[in-house]
């Protein structure tokens, strides 16, 4: 850290000005000019706060893709076949057994088995070869979304909220200033605040676990140097698995969160597995942080983007990714090979 | 000194000879093939000629450019659809459609040149981030841009008039022919798809496409010999949009509308299949694969209500067929060829000829 701010003090200066400017947007009640140019504080940290519980989101789809692909260099295409194959299996279940939470666990291991299935019956076969792997989770995309909308069809499924996520929450945030002197405070949907919470704590396991386990010892040796692992006699094909079914089990969960505060329908398999795409071209490939960072990024813009120019708001996203492909292309916290 | 007469016999000019060589060293099979595709119109039905073989056509030559990225630059690009889908968009917003608030209403020859250059800049500025990057990373990018570009599309309506797009955008009259019309229509995509395979076998035989090659085969050593790598990337990928816009503004005239979903994911990955099922080894792979794609989608209803499944799992049957020749044979119906040939081969006995 120390070393960025002097190595280049007129970059780290801006970043911190900037950052402290968001801070006070957020914080401080707004004066009337600002209020008169952006509209009403509430409307703008609503946006903020749809855009770090989307990026919550993405960073759960996005974090089993990069683990995958950093370790296996594998990009699984089928990623947001995954995450809509869980969304819909999880709304069965929360509809015919009515426990949300009991949804969670069982879709997780759903989706995980299938993605053991998947790296040990086909991508173990192909080892290596990147295109050929490539194609076939294409391959794999166009006829699990076909078999979905086979079985579940063209319309669009709501899971419903369980009762202990229903409902508004109160946020120490101030949106306005009353006459009489008393504060007036955000009030947000609850589910929202907990997905973030939640892609909070799996991020940071994900982190403890990479750090300091012996797992996660593998799995970082793995991305590294796949065949001097390989060569040390240790079970790198058990870690492939293991991490397949890991990242694969995440896109199902999180599509049952999807599926909560959004909804589930024929195509979002594509926009989730282009939001993947760009979170991790953005925070840089096989990394768990820069998908994280990536992740708030690209939820940020497009909250932000579609509050205040609808339009354009996709071209945010596609402009940064162009950005960080023009200037950092291997991504915001990649590493350079 | 003979040996010296003899060395400069190739290089000269035409003579009688030489030309017969030509005719001689194309095989009796591509003949063939060219006369049926010539005498087409005389004995199909219009839905096959404008259907089938149109249809073919345009989306042979999308895939070939994506197969002269891929098999020649070694850069699999999925914005090749895009590119066509972009040139499609400028003749229906420059040239005249039922949309006329948007549409400029500019002549042809005005149109069709300010479509190929919009698409070929596209492209190429596609291209020059895309070289950034390498492998799967290239994927994933133009497969990133190309899902901004149908999302735009789908929300602007200023330029692109969003979800509706443009209908009613058909060919302009020339030499007094209705180019829609099925056999004009085929015979103009004959025309241009096989001005685009000659091309790419020409480019990729001249010293840049060679140089193309070196570059995929080992960036690291051409770049030590002198070429700029990364300007011979960008370039290949001009020459592809060139392809690609070609066929964009055909596909346009063939459905007489497009809209965003014309370039959407689906399309995009479509492109990609018929490639890869075709073959990316050689430029008539892109061809059969979209004549495959193109009979599978025509009559997959009949052959899935055979199977005694609903008419509408066409989608399935594609991506089990593209599961099937990526699993089994990577190089596409071109190397299940090939495997046949070198089994055939390997059944004759070398030194007798003779049947093992």
């Amino acid at each position: 850290m120390q070393g960025i701010v002097q190595r280049q003090p007129l970059l780290s200066l801006s970043v911190i000005v900037v950052v402290a400017f968001l801070l006070w947007l957020i914080l401080a009640p707004w004066p009337p000019g600002l209020t008169a140019v952006m509209g009403p504080k509430r409307v703008f940290l609503a946006a903020v706060l749809s855009g770090i519980t989307l990026g919550a989101l993405y960073f759960l789809v996005a974090s089993g893709f990069t683990l995958i692909f950093g370790l296996m260099r594998n990009v699984n295409l089928a990623h947001g076949s995954l995450y809509l194959l869980g969304g819909y299996l999880g709304f069965e279940i929360a509809d015919r057994t009515g426990a949300w939470l009991l949804a969670l666990p069982v879709v997780f291991v759903v989706v995980a088995l299938l993605g053991v299935v998947l790296q040990w019956a086909v991508f173990r076969r192909m080892e290596g070869e990147e295109l050929r792997q490539t194609l076939v989770t294409i391959g794999l995309s166009i006829v699990i979304a076909d078999i979905l909308l086979w079985i579940w069809g063209g319309q669009s499924y709501q899971i419903l909220t369980p009762d202990f996520l229903a409902g508004p929450m109160e946020l120490p945030l101030v949106t306005a200033v009353r006459s009489d002197g008393t504060a007036v405070y955000l009030r947000y949907p609850r589910v929202r605040m907990w997905i973030l919470f939640a892609a909070i704590v799996v991020g940071v396991a994900m982190w403890l676990v990479m750090t300091r386990t012996r797992i996660g010892m593998l799995i970082r040796a793995g991305v590294d140097d796949r065949e001097m692992l390989a060569a040390s006699g240790l079970p790198i094909q058990v870690v492939f698995v293991l991490v397949f079914a890991f990242g694969a089990g995440l896109a199902g969960v999180a599509g049952v969160v999807g599926g909560t505060f959004q909804s589930l329908s024929p195509g979002e398999d594509t926009r989730f597995l282009l939001a993947s795409l760009v979170v991790v071209i953005v925070g840089g490939m096989g990394s768990i942080p820069g998908a994280a960072l990536g992740a708030l990024i690209i939820g940020l813009a497009e909250q932000i983007g579609l509050v205040y120019a609808p339009t354009y708001s996709v071209v945010f996203t596609f402009l940064i990714m162009a950005a960080v492909l023009a200037f950092r292309p291997q991504g915001l916290l990649g590493a350079r090979r | 000194m003979a040996r010296l007469e003899e060395a400069r016999l190739p290089s000269a000019g035409p003579t009688p000879g030489a030309e017969a060589g030509l005719v001689l060293r194309i095989p009796a099979a591509v003949w063939a093939v060219g006369a049926l595709l010539l005498l087409m119109p005389a004995f199909a039905n219009n839905f096959v000629l404008f259907q089938v073989f149109g249809w073919t056509f345009i989306l042979g030559m999308i895939a070939l450019s994506l197969m002269f990225l891929a098999g020649y630059g070694g850069m699999v690009s999925l914005i090749q659809m895009t590119v066509a889908g972009l040139a499609g968009y400028m003749v229906a917003i420059l040239g005249s459609s039922g949309t006329e608030e948007v549409s400029l209403g500019l002549a042809w020859w005005v149109t069709i040149p300010a479509a190929i250059i919009i698409a070929t800049l596209f492209g190429t500025v596609v291209g020059a981030l895309a070289v950034r990057t390498e492998g799967i990373y290239t994927i994933m990018i133009t497969l990133a841009i190309a899902a901004a570009f149908f999302y735009f599309t789908r929300q602007n309506y200023t330029i692109f008039n969003g979800y509706n797009g443009f209908s009613l955008v058909v060919p302009p009259r020339l030499f007094g022919i209705d180019w829609r019309q099925p056999v004009a229509f085929y015979y103009l995509t004959l025309g241009m798809a096989l001005l685009s395979y000659g091309a790419v076998i020409y480019v990729a035989r001249s010293p840049f496409g060679l140089a193309l090659q070196g570059v995929r085969d080992n960036a690291r050593r051409m770049a030590a010999l002198g070429y700029n790598v990364v300007w011979h990337r960008i370039f290949a990928y001009t020459f592809a949009a060139v392809i690609a816009a070609f066929a964009g503004i055909l596909l346009v005239w063939q459905n007489a509308q497009i809209a965003p979903g014309t370039a959407g994911i689906p399309a995009v990955i479509d492109i990609l299949v018929i490639a890869v099922v075709g073959g990316l080894r050689h430029p008539i792979g892109p061809f059969i694969g979209a004549f495959i794609y193109v009979l599978l989608s025509a009559f997959a209803p009949d052959v899935l209500t055979a199977f005694g499944l609903a008419p509408d799992r066409f989608k399935l049957l594609v991506g089990l067929g593209f599961l099937a020749v990526v699993y089994f044979s990577p190089d596409g119906v071109l190397g299940l060829w090939a495997r046949a040939m070198a089994a055939r081969r390997k059944r004759t006995d070398p030194l007798t000829g003779l049947p093992r």
